[in-house]
């Protein structure tokens, strides 16, 4: 009669797959698997809702939704922009055009709305989907991972699987617990902070990003959820907070300071931590795979995670396919899986870590410098390269510091 | 001393447990546990984006 009883008797079940958390990565991760032939796919998540709270800025590119077979749906796009607008602390501006722009921000998504719509992906796939099930530890046996002890409603059990994949964000329990990577420095952590404000006054059709040190080694970002309402939010970096100084208490400062801003009204508070390190030497063992944010694939520039984690997701779900068909899921042959996600994303992490490398020490009065210089410039390429050829036109010596990397 | 948290600050978002460097947080139903290997080193409490953390005690 009720959903518990349908459900398998979870200590006897084994699975060809057992995916750890079901946001989009995870959900699409097991949909590529299935698709691609794995029959008993399972995706836990210890939530009791899918997409609930959000934790996330929703900007997003939306040029990889080809790609990964995703029809674009004004049910979880909430708002499409023009371009990008760059704000320097004396208040000099540089817009970026939807042309170029287009590729990093170009849609706000309702991530509570997307992340459903990916579980409903995974499931026409016929993956299975168990919520409130919280994963506890894995379970190792002669050096290779099993499966996970987990829990759900006061219930314990096991659940083994022949290849597990750890998709469970920033905090991955399951990466920590196998010890697959290091701890994250503290100068590659950001501690972020965001208001969904109402009835405010601002310009919706551009993203906004303030640089600067009204968010010391990020950047307090503004992003469009209708005519009068947004994003309102920041990311810190850990190793320049000040003193007993949260992120929200960085964000009431500059929100107290923005009177279209100042006057909305809160609907929903969002807080998380971000990894901008660089990818991990690793993120496979002996039956387990990270993916997503879980795998430090967050653009350490954007602090984007969903459209690097979504590329990764599908080469993930295939080569889990493969391997598992193969009934080989050691390290060796789960290489696979790491040589094509950092074909398709390794150089432009690194390069991008390198540039936040530099950018995080940067003083207001060079972001001034930066966004003036940028400002007459034509744009008709957002490239480091472009940027730093313009930069360096009128500022010879702002971008010696950045030459290594061209 | 230990680290505590406040259940009333907490907003269930994990940068604490994503930031400890020797992995003594626990996010229990996303209410995080401090566990025994914590070493007090205090990062969880400067990750909180709302002070949620504190170290307390003797």
């Amino acid at each position: 009669m009720s959903i518990e009883s349908e459900e398998p008797p979870f200590d006897t079940e084994e699975y060809d797959l057992l995916v750890v958390g079901a946001g989009p990565i995870g959900s699409m991760t097991a949909r590529f698997a299935a698709r691609n032939g794995l029959d008993k796919v399972l995706v836990i998540e210890k939530r009791q809702e899918i997409g609930t709270p959000v934790r996330c800025a929703e900007g997003v590119s939306i040029s990889w939704f080809d790609e990964l077979d995703i029809e674009e749906s004004e049910d979880f796009i909430k708002s499409k922009v023009l371009g990008a607008k760059l704000y320097s602390p004396a208040g000099n501006t540089v817009t970026i055009g939807k042309e170029i722009a287009g590729d990093e921000v170009g849609a706000v998504l309702e991530r509570d709305i997307f992340d459903k719509r990916v579980a409903m992906m995974a499931a026409e796939e016929d993956v299975d989907f168990m919520l409130k099930t919280q994963a506890r530890d894995v379970m190792i046996e002669d050096g290779k991972v099993v499966g996970v002890k987990a829990s759900r409603m006061g219930e314990s059990f096991e659940i083994y699987a022949d290849l597990v994949i750890g998709a469970d964000g920033f905090e991955s329990q399951i990466g920590r617990w196998a010890g697959i990577y290091d701890t994250i420095k503290p100068k590659n952590i950001m501690s972020c902070f965001q208001y969904r404000l109402t009835d405010i006054d601002y310009d919706p059709d551009y993203t906004h990003f303030y640089l600067g040190s009204d968010a010391p080694g990020g950047y307090v970002w503004i992003f469009p959820k209708g005519e009068r309402e947004a994003n309102v939010g920041l990311g810190i970096q850990l190793s320049q907070l000040d003193g007993s100084k949260t992120a929200k208490d960085y964000l009431d400062e500059f929100i107290d300071k923005h009177q279209g801003l100042k006057n909305g009204e809160t609907v929903d508070m969002v807080a998380g931590g971000v990894s901008v390190a660089p990818p991990p030497e690793s993120v496979c063992m002996d039956g387990l795979m990270l993916v997503g944010d879980a795998a430090r694939v967050v653009d350490p520039i954007t602090g984007g995670g969903i459209a690097n984690g979504m590329k990764q997701a599908k080469i993930a779900g295939e080569e889990a396919a493969e391997a598992v068909k193969k009934g080989k899921v050691d390290k060796k042959a789960l290489s696979r899986y790491e040589e094509r996600w950092r074909d398709r994303l390794e150089e432009k992490l690194w390069r991008n870590f390198m540039a936040k490398e530099k950018a995080v020490e940067l003083e207001d009065e060079e972001f001034d410098m930066i966004i003036d210089a940028l400002s007459d410039a034509d744009l008709s390429e957002l490239s480091t390269e472009s940027l730093l050829k313009k930069i360096g036109e009128k500022h010879p010596e702002m971008v010696e510091s950045f030459e290594e990397m061209l | 001393m230990s680290v505590e948290v406040d259940m009333e600050k907490c907003m269930h978002c994990g940068a604490c447990a994503g930031t400890c460097p020797v992995n003594a947080i626990f996010l229990n139903d996303l209410l995080p546990e401090i566990g025994s290997d914590c070493t007090e080193c205090e990062l969880c409490i400067k990750a909180c984006p709302v002070s949620a953390l504190s170290l307390r005690g003797e």
